[in-house]
């Protein structure tokens, strides 16, 4: 089974649009959201309403039990992440916790200790299509670790048969984009003509290439500056990238979208460039 | 009488919904303001200020450092980690420095007083000026794990200013938080899709977390849209502007242009939305 | 010798485990005296550093030689710093993986990913 990621360095460029127009387009029957952050892939999919879902846990988190606390202070001096305050008691800032155990080593008293604490939760919809997702309360960290479950969760429930998945990861370059890139064979990195897209867009590219990934671009949007896109083809050109599409901005696209629909099911010029581009990935990727 | 520096932090959940464009635009029309760039991970700012006369400052963390002259290869290190930081071979500890969240414990537990801490460079922070405005942009390596410490350092930064106007990262992690926890107003920049609705709901929970004061700028607004911002009336929430989608100015935005210091509707367009800003802070 | 190969499932007939610092159990096989175990991973849920947590555990138990499907950077220092033999893992099971061990006919293993950086953002 071929493992297609799609990424972006930049938000905004339209991963998600285009992730959900190329699932519809290859009637692909295995994908998962990875934006942990900020998952959008469900609500462009309306028939999905049953649903597994378990906890996530991340990282303990510290606990005083006020009982036996001496009122030292010690944790508060020790603590490196400003997650203790003392206010009448000592008590733990959940959402500064960084779960590294110094406050429970030091305390004299033994009044502390590390508990699970639920970061998030897993979804798995297992119908006619197996889509996993997952998403992180607010506040937290160990990303990586939730989009590592994602993917897992997909691949545990997926069977070998299928001839391709589509992952829709997140922005950015930190460890959840990382995380996303182990083990998939093709990255297809969303961009937009500007300076900020072209400037993320080296960094994801240096990010990717470091994990051997073929990378293929995709320039959406690209006659709203028609300068900046002939930039980005220069470079993909000496770095030895594949542009595999250059869809136009199209209004339409956000319209369908608005309306639950997907722009691909209508003629318009973002619909025709989208499948062109999904004939040359066909091509490339080989199914 | 001192006043104190007033900081509004411009989020928006989803990524591209233009936290930047509003940022800068609105640092460019405020009297006396710096502009600082929390998104460490893929700052762009600057790209639209190009300030001049930049100061760099390096952004440390500690990691541990090891005497095997005084290690005995107890492990107690290695089983305190809680990151898998470090690892015991025969006669070698190896230190993980890219695991490693500082947080001292190793030292603290080691008997032999084998470790000791040192600094590592984990990011970059860069000030300069353009025009009057201040910009401060952190810059996290690639590769590294957190970008805490770097916007720790930015809000650390003096700056002889009367406001801040904070450009903070996309979705609501803890790079998020950090980020709001000393905000004094929050602005929402939504964008009036099924998406940028959607993150606004997950951003906004964290906002009414921290008890901040908030309000909503809608950007890339048409009246096919008006539909999806029904919920902003719905929930008394107030929306302080509509940006109408404007082809032209998303090409002057996508070169890096100011546009509020090219086109006099649009200085106006942000000095109102500064003025109600003011009324709460 | 001591060789360990990473499984899901502790059968000899079960596949290669795809993950080597998440694999739930290694299958530790003394070459010379013939006798195997398995040995449960308690790096599996791990958030971050997995991958060194199991090189560790496989170094307390001596062994010299991994055959895996797949490895880490940050595993992999750790395991050619003890001086620990990576090999490539074929398609197939334990037991297949065992058999082309002892005919020399596995290779080593070139590709080392970046790991999955599994802690905070």
């Amino acid at each position: 089974m071929k493992k297609i990621l799609v990424l972006s360095g930049k938000g905004g460029t339209g991963k998600t649009t285009i992730s959900s127009a190329l699932i519809k387009l290859y009637k692909i029957n295995a994908f998962a959201d990875c934006d942990v952050d900020a998952p959008n892939l469900h609500l462009l999919f309306n028939d999905f309403t049953d649903y597994e879902e378990s906890n996530y846990f991340g990282l303990k988190k510290a606990v005083i039990n006020q009982e036996k606390c001496i009122l030292c202070g010690l944790c508060l001096e020790k603590c490196r992440f400003d997650a203790i305050k003392y206010d009448k008691r000592y008590s733990i800032l959940l959402h500064d916790c960084e779960g590294c155990g110094v406050c429970e080593y030091v305390c004299p008293a033994q009044a502390i200790s590390m508990n699970q604490y639920v970061n998030g939760y897993l979804r798995l919809y297992k119908n006619e299509v197996v889509f996993s997702t997952a998403t992180l309360k607010m506040g937290s960290g160990t990303t990586g670790m939730l989009v590592t479950k994602v993917k897992k969760q997909l691949f545990d429930n997926v069977s070998e048969k299928e001839i391709a998945c589509i992952i829709d990861g997140s922005p950015g370059i930190g460890c959840p984009v990382i995380a996303s890139l182990s083990g998939v064979d093709y990255a297809l990195l969303v961009t937009e003509p500007s300076i900020s897209g072209i400037s993320d867009l080296k960094r994801i590219v240096k990010v990717s290439k470091s994990f051997n990934t073929k990378i293929m671009v995709c320039i959406n949007r690209y006659d709203e500056n028609e300068e900046i896109t002939k930039r980005i083809k220069d470079y993909c050109n000496e770095e030895n990238i594949f542009v595999v599409g250059e869809i136009p901005f199209d209004s339409k696209v956000i319209e369908y979208l608005n309306m639950g629909k997907s722009f691909i099911d209508f003629d318009g010029k973002a619909s025709i460039a989208t499948k062109n581009m999904f004939e040359i990935i066909i091509k490339n990727v080989g199914i | 009488m001192e006043t104190a520096v007033k900081k509004i932090a411009v989020l928006s959940g989803k990524g591209g919904t233009g936290k930047t464009f509003i940022s800068v635009n609105l640092a460019s029309i405020i009297d006396n303001a710096a502009y600082i760039d929390c998104d460490v991970e893929e700052p762009n700012g600057d790209l639209f200020f190009k300030s001049k006369n930049i100061e760099k400052q390096e952004v440390f963390v500690k990691i541990p450092k090891v005497d095997m002259t005084l290690c005995n290869g107890c492990q107690k290190c290695v089983d305190f980690c809680k990151f898998n930081a470090l690892t015991y071979l025969p006669n070698k500890l190896l230190i993980f420095d890219k695991l490693c969240h500082s947080c001292g414990g190793c030292v603290l537990v080691c008997d032999k007083k084998a470790l000791t801490e040192i600094n590592k460079e984990i990011g970059n922070i860069y000030v300069g000026k353009s025009s009057d405005v201040f910009v401060v942009s952190g810059k996290l390596n690639i590769g590294e794990a957190t970008g805490v410490p770097i916007i720790k350092q930015l809000f650390k930064y003096e700056l002889p200013v009367k406001n801040i106007v904070v450009d903070c990262p996309p979705g609501s992690s803890c790079l998020v938080m950090e980020t709001i926890k000393d905000a004094d107003y929050c602005l929402f920049v939504v964008e009036p899709t099924i998406f940028g609705l959607h993150n606004f709901k997950m951003v906004l929970e964290l906002v009414k977390l921290f008890n901040k004061p908030f309000g909503v700028v809608i950007n890339k607004y048409s009246e096919e849209s008006e539909n999806n911002i029904k919920y902003f009336y719905e929930n008394n929430i107030k929306i302080i502007k509509k940006i109408k989608y404007d082809k032209l100015i998303v090409e002057m935005n996508s070169s890096g242009l100011i546009v509020s210091r090219m086109f006099p509707e649009y200085k106006s367009l942000f000095t109102d939305i500064f003025e109600e800003i003011k009324r709460f802070i | 010798m001591i060789i360990a190969i990473p499984v899901s499932e502790k059968n000899l007939k079960e596949d290669v485990c795809v993950s080597f610092g998440r694999a739930p159990y290694y299958y530790v096989l003394d070459s010379n005296k013939g006798e195997g175990s398995f040995l449960k991973n308690p790096a599996v849920d791990q958030p971050g550093g997995a991958g060194i947590m199991s090189s560790q555990i496989l170094i307390n138990n001596k062994v010299k030689v991994l055959i895996t499907k797949s490895c880490g950077e940050n595993a992999a220092n750790v395991l050619r710093a003890a001086n620990v033999e990576i090999l490539k893992a074929i398609k197939g099971s334990l037991e297949d993986n065992l058999t082309a061990y002892k005919t020399s006919s596995l290779e080593k293993l070139i590709e080392i990913h970046q790991g999955f950086h599994g802690n905070r953002s």
